[in-house]
């Protein structure tokens, strides 16, 4: 079943939630990476919760005209509104009151939906019009999804991607210096509010699939899991869009593949899934290089440290240290060193005299930059330099045995 | 030809402000209602460089950001070579504190100076290897060539502080304005920067910087612009730069060694 859905064999409305699905979480997630980057991540959550008034009040003004109440234009509209006026509060707390962004999100965010639930109850125990479905606003609902919703979607997902391309040399240069931005003539408030602009439209065009408790996670997580992959904003962006859509797409399948189950938080799902793969296993950045990276150091330390103690005739306390030298080869079983161990101690001592010379000099910086205690000369250096630095150090110390 | 003249009785003509590369008049900038910078005038000279000095707290780089629109002031004019500001941006490059940024936001280092050609490629000009070959001349000025590709986290303080003054060359600017540019670097990266500012006053630029270390202004500067909120003095370092001056800016919060260095230092 989950294989028919992934391959588009659900029949037509399943594809059609699968790729509407896929596009917006390609959308959520590029237009999310500048917001992760721009370090507002939460403004999300206090947009798409402002957007339940907008809904019900939407609803009831249809339905009062003796129109559809559940007509999806006008619902969206009507929650862009709302959304609209909740950024607009947001933006003035922060900016005109001492209240810190975190605490006005968190104003903003609740008192909307606070109102939000309340009209969504007045409608529904007063059986205005005809008002099934409304409540899946909440937490999204794809049943009646028709194809004129999917080509909405669709194309609010495509003219966001445009109006990405088009600025996001500016949205990546507020979201790293905005002063510097600022100096260099760029409105860094307009390009903040164009920020907004398109989170706002992604959270209402996925109003419908995810719903808008959960809109925030398309955002956001596939933002942060693009992050432990490259050290590229533009790399992170394209990176967050295709983990975006993938989880979208996925998630959308599998919900069709079997009764009752819920698209928006299964394509949550599937992105966490995505984010606990790359927090594990990104090279460079996730946990498990870390710890490698960490545990291989200390064998080179404890190795290195092993040898300097062997060249000056020092003795080793360390258990580690001494295994490690016995399996390298470098000391016997009794702690006395081998003719290679001897030989390695001896080029670890001059190396570390060399880097000495070497770091006193400043037109070496970048090669002196590079010192760790570890890193042989030779990676560094050419043999023409280490020549040099030679004839300063003098010849080389003998061993003691 | 309409003399202004300015709070503390000097007079300016309008020639003189037209020639000026940054002419500041009664600027002001609060925080609440609290002045940071008070009616505050400044006349850069041209070619010269010119060190922004004062206390903690003075509102030295307040009014550097203020100047160029970072922040919003209450009241001030200012022009750049005699006009309005939006007109000259190009011309003026801005290297903010080091601090004012994310270092673990993911660009490297030559991403980092391509942002200063960004008015140069446009909102959506491709970066072509001209531009990719000029940021690296840029960073091979302030001996940062071989770290082109790093990403910006792994640098020390004073490459970072390298890596935006490239940035700020690489604008190809008339007047640098430079914050802090010296606070927390290395003995090799304040050479390199020095050097650098040097060589920019050579080609005929106009150099401002605010500054902290007392023992280097004679050194390094022509011209001094002692601020604590309020305008304290401003000209040469030879007739400007002395321990009354000094004083009437740092008040008490001048340690008496510090005096004695300092009379050492300007004589």
């Amino acid at each position: 079943m989950i294989w028919d859905a992934l391959l588009l064999q659900l029949g037509y409305n399943a594809t059609l939630v699968s790729v509407g699905a896929a596009l917006l979480g390609a959308a959520a997630g590029i237009t999310g990476t500048f917001l992760f980057l721009r370090k507002r991540a939460l403004v999300a959550d206090a947009v798409s919760h402002a957007t339940l008034p907008g809904v019900c009040i939407a609803f009831l003004v249809m339905a009062s005209l003796g129109g559809d109440g559940r007509n999806l234009i006008g619902l969206l509209v009507g929650s862009a509104l709302s959304a609209w006026v909740g950024l607009w509060c947001l933006n003035w707390l922060t900016l005109r009151t001492r209240l810190a962004e975190d605490a006005a999100i968190g104003a903003i965010l609740s008192t909307f939906f606070g109102f939000g639930v309340v009209l969504l109850t007045v409608i529904q125990t007063a059986g205005i019009g005809r008002q099934a479905g409304l409540e899946g606003f909440l937490l999204g609902s794809t049943a009646g999804m028709l194809f004129n919703d999917a080509l909405l979607i669709a194309g609010g997902g495509a003219a966001t991607l445009v109006i990405i391309a088009l600025t996001r040399r500016a949205l990546t240069l507020v979201s790293f210096d905005p002063e510097y931005a600022s100096a260099q003539g760029i409105n860094v408030p307009q390009v903040d509010m164009l920020m907004m602009g398109l989170v706002m439209a992604v959270t209402v065009i996925g109003l419908k699939i995810v719903g808008l408790i959960l809109i925030v996670a398309l955002l956001i997580i596939p933002a942060v899991t693009a992050r432990f992959w490259s050290e590229r904003s533009d790399i992170v962006v394209l990176l967050a869009g295709l983990f975006g859509a993938a989880a979208a797409y996925v998630g959308a399948g599998v919900s069709a593949s079997a009764p009752n189950l819920p698209t928006g938080p299964l394509i949550v799902l599937m992105s966490a899934g995505l984010f606990a793969l790359s927090l594990f296993f990104a090279p460079s950045r996730g946990v498990l290089a870390a710890v490698i990276r960490q545990r291989r150091f200390q064998r080179r330390v404890h190795l290195r440290q092993g040898l300097l103690a062997l060249a000056q005739g020092q003795p080793i306390y360390e258990n580690l240290t001494l295994r490690l030298l016995g399996r390298a080869g470098l000391v016997r079983r009794d702690g006395v060193a081998t003719e290679t161990g001897r030989a390695r101690a001896a080029k670890a001592l001059r190396d570390e005299k060399r880097w000495e010379i070497l770091r006193r000099d400043h037109a070496q910086e970048p090669a002196a930059e590079l010192y760790d205690g570890l890193r042989a000369i030779e990676t560094v250096l050419t043999p023409d330099e280490i020549r040099e630095i030679d004839a300063k150090i003098g010849a080389p110390q003998e061993i003691p045995t | 030809m309409l003399d202004l003249i300015c709070e503390d009785g000097t007079t300016f003509t309008e020639n003189s402000l037209a020639q000026s590369p940054l002419a500041i008049r009664g600027l002001t900038v609060t925080y609440g209602q609290k002045p940071a910078v008070f009616s505050v005038d400044m006349t850069v000279q041209p070619g010269e460089m010119t060190a922004i000095i004062g206390p903690n707290g003075a509102g030295k780089s307040t009014m550097l950001k203020a100047a160029l629109g970072v922040i919003p002031s209450v009241s001030g004019r200012v022009q750049v070579f005699g006009k309005p500001l939006p007109s000259q941006r190009a011309r003026v490059a801005y290297v903010p504190q080091r601090a004012s940024v994310d270092w673990d936001f993911p660009t490297r280092v030559i991403d980092v100076v391509l942002m200063g050609l960004y008015r140069q490629v446009g909102l959506l000009g491709r970066i072509r290897g001209q531009h990719r070959a000029s940021a690296l001349d840029c960073l091979t000025r302030v001996g940062m060539a071989d770290f082109a590709d790093r990403q910006i986290g792994q640098l020390s303080g004073g490459q970072q502080q390298r890596v935006f003054l490239a940035r700020a060359l690489a604008q190809n600017a008339d007047l640098y304005l430079l914050d802090e540019p010296f606070a927390g670097v290395d003995a090799a990266t304040e050479k390199a920067i020095i050097t650098v500012l040097k060589s920019l006053r050579a080609e005929g630029k106009t150099v401002v910087v605010v500054h902290h270390d007392l023992a280097t202004v004679a050194e390094y500067f022509d011209n001094v612009f002692l601020i604590n909120t309020r305008k304290v003095a401003e000209g040469p370092v030879e007739t400007t730069f002395n321990s009354v001056t000094l004083q009437a800016a740092y008040g008490g919060r001048l340690a008496a060694t510090q005096v004695e260095q300092l009379n050492q230092i300007t004589g």
